[in-house]
């Protein structure tokens, strides 16, 4: 896939920016549901950038979670509570993890990687839920918020965190892109397709993988800190394996064929999910499941490939 | 000295419980090349049938000597019912296909079973402690100790015995070892592939299920009981080298040492100790202890 591919993007990405930009005027509701998932869509946007890789990362949740605890625990412990500070830090934060946990990770493929990853966020998960200070299992919540040395109450508390989302999400997903269509981005392909012969070429396939781990992370991770100061709360099942599995699902509905469609799966997840945990909340993880199988064998690049087909003849 | 019995007796059960959880992870990546997330959800129905029927037969007034039926009953039928449904309804399809791809076929099959799960059994825990309370405790070495535990180690070995004698020693076993070395090669002799996969696949389920059949008198059997033990196997497996038989039992040795001394000396760390256990060795032999070299592909 070349940058040709991901020019159609910039049509997409400018009508997602004027979605969210309109949403300002919309219901509260409408609003809230759009910047949860959102949110929630940054962490499958880094799931599928590994995913071009040929990596499928089933503990994403874990820079997810530690975005949201950074963010939520300077806010609360360190009296901290600018919320582009919190954005800052939480992503950084959550980078500087993924940067030491990538000399594990870019050794590894396939199962290992997935497996590995999984063990990783399972590990914060039985700390987190250990942590009596954090409030185990029922995690704590964030009160109060400010911006620019304003405090935020109420509506403008919204809108501040609203606007906030808006600007991560586009900037996330305009560097995706950029990302992308680099050629370090290029290179992503062939590494899944054969790793060795791309170092042949001269390239290190290991440091691409840790690249790419650590810009998924730090998009993962700001999208943890929007969820956090969206809902104002944070809970270990942030990490738990479900909620890693539910990024991985978008991701491979979304398929690697632009970067904004990991974002509209979330949102359409979201609202399937709003009305199917009302009518039956037993059988939320049985619809994942069967319609993830269905996409394995009827449409293997994603939902989105149907929507948006590729020029470029033969294998991508 | 007693702090010594109880950490080497808590590893060799713990160690024990781990082979038997694990050991059918390992078969079925080692027979057929896919890492079967369902494994877990394979532990979970075992434990919920092995629970729901002790509590059933207790109810009805069998003495608990009769429970023992039902823990190794439900493992059978769970093993055989299970198995073949996920063998013959799905993967069956999709042999061949990466490795990556059958990880997330397992997975859409592990989250639709732990909501059958749900669906069947409910949301309530289970507890079925009748067979955990059957043998009473003995003393060992002045440390009084649960019978129905030291049981999983003399389980463990019957269980990693018998399997060594079925791959080395009956036709079905050197027909596996065939498979195992190349698929290909044994399909154009004239094996039935198809056949042995299913049979492994049957096999692998039986001893997720036994796995978690034997371990629901120790515990309230609810959901989510399913995914700890995929991550804990995947680890047990992956430091002895995925597909390695042999691998599995040092594997778990070594985790069962390592988590019994963090309990007794350093119970925070208990969370974690194997992950770092993991890591580490990962770190020194990136594909575990006793992993064969593959070439690589150019």
């Amino acid at each position: 896939m070349n940058s040709l591919a991901f020019s159609r993007d910039r049509l997409l990405i400018a009508g997602l920016a004027v979605v969210l930009v309109a949403a300002l005027v919309a219901p509260n509701w409408m609003r809230f549901l759009l910047q949860v998932s959102m949110s929630a869509g940054l962490v499958a946007l880094g799931v599928m950038l590994q995913m071009r890789l040929g990596l499928v990362s089933f503990g994403q949740g874990l820079y997810y979670c530690i975005g949201g605890y950074t963010a939520a625990m300077l806010a609360v412990f360190a009296g901290i509570t600018d919320i582009v500070a919190l954005a800052i830090a939480g992503t950084v934060v959550a980078g500087l993890v993924a940067f030491v946990a990538g000399f594990l990770m870019r050794r590894y493929r396939g199962i290992f990687f997935a497996m590995l990853s999984l063990a990783l966020s399972m590990i914060l998960y039985g700390v987190l839920v250990k942590a009596r200070a954090l409030g185990s299992t029922d995690g704590f919540n964030i009160h109060h918020l400010s911006l620019l040395g304003f405090s935020l109450q109420g509506e403008a508390k919204q809108m501040a965190t609203y606007s906030l989302t808006i600007v991560c999400v586009l900037a996330s997903v305009m560097a995706s892109r950029r990302y992308l269509s680099s050629s370090v981005g290029t290179v992503a392909e062939a590494i899944r397709e054969n790793e060795l012969r791309v170092e042949y070429l001269g390239s290190s396939a290991q440091l691409l993988v840790h690249y790419t781990y650590v810009l998924a992370a730090l998009i993962s991770g700001l999208g943890g800190v929007l969820f956090a100061l969206a809902i104002g709360h944070v809970d270990p099942l942030m990490v738990y394996w479900s909620t890693s599995g539910q990024f991985v699902f978008v991701a491979l509905l979304s398929g690697t064929v632009s970067v904004v469609a990991p974002l509209i799966g979330m949102l359409l997840l979201e609202v399937v999910r709003m009305y199917a945990m009302a009518l039956s909340p037993n059988t939320w993880q049985i619809i994942l499941g069967t319609v993830m199988l269905a996409v394995i064998i009827f449409i293997p690049k994603g939902l989105f490939s149907v929507i948006m087909p590729q020029n470029r003849g033969g294998k991508s | 000295m007693i702090v010594a019995t109880a950490v080497v007796l808590d590893a060799l059960t713990y160690a024990g419980w781990l082979f038997l959880a694990a050991v059918g992870l390992t078969l079925i990546y080692g027979v057929m090349r896919i890492l079967n997330m369902a494994h877990g959800g394979f532990y979970a129905f075992g434990a919920y049938t092995a629970a729901w029927g002790v509590g059933a037969l207790t109810t009805a007034g069998f003495p608990a000597a009769a429970s023992f039926l039902v823990l190794f009953g439900a493992a059978i039928l769970v093993g055989v019912v299970c198995g073949l449904l996920v063998e013959r309804g799905f993967l069956r399809f999709m042999y061949g296909r990466d490795e990556v791809l059958m990880v997330l076929v397992t997975y859409a099959l592990f989250l639709i079973m732990e909501d059958l799960a749900k669906l069947i059994w409910g949301t309530d825990p289970y507890f079925a402690f009748q067979p955990y309370l059957y043998f009473g405790t003995v003393e060992v070495n002045g440390l009084p100790y649960q019978v129905y535990d030291l049981l999983f180690i003399a389980l463990a070995l019957l269980v990693g015995a018998g399997l060594w004698w079925g791959i080395n020693r009956t036709r079905l076993g050197m027909l596996m070892q065939v498979v195992i070395e190349n698929r290909e090669v044994a399909m154009a002799m004239g094996i039935n592939v198809a056949r042995i996969f299913t049979v492994t696949f049957v096999i692998g389920t039986m001893l997720g299920a036994l796995g978690g059949a034997l371990t629901a008198p120790k515990i309230s059997v609810n959901p989510g009981i399913g995914v700890e033990v995929i991550v804990l196997s995947f680890a047990v497996v992956v430091i002895g080298g995925l597909g390695s038989m042999a691998g599995s039992i040092v594997g778990a040795l070594i985790v069962g040492f390592v988590r019994a001394l963090s309990v007794h000396f350093f119970p925070e760390f208990e969370v974690f100790v194997v992950y770092l256990v993991m890591a580490a060795i990962l770190s020194v032999r990136p594909h575990g202890l006793f992993a064969q070299k593959e070439g690589r592909k150019i």
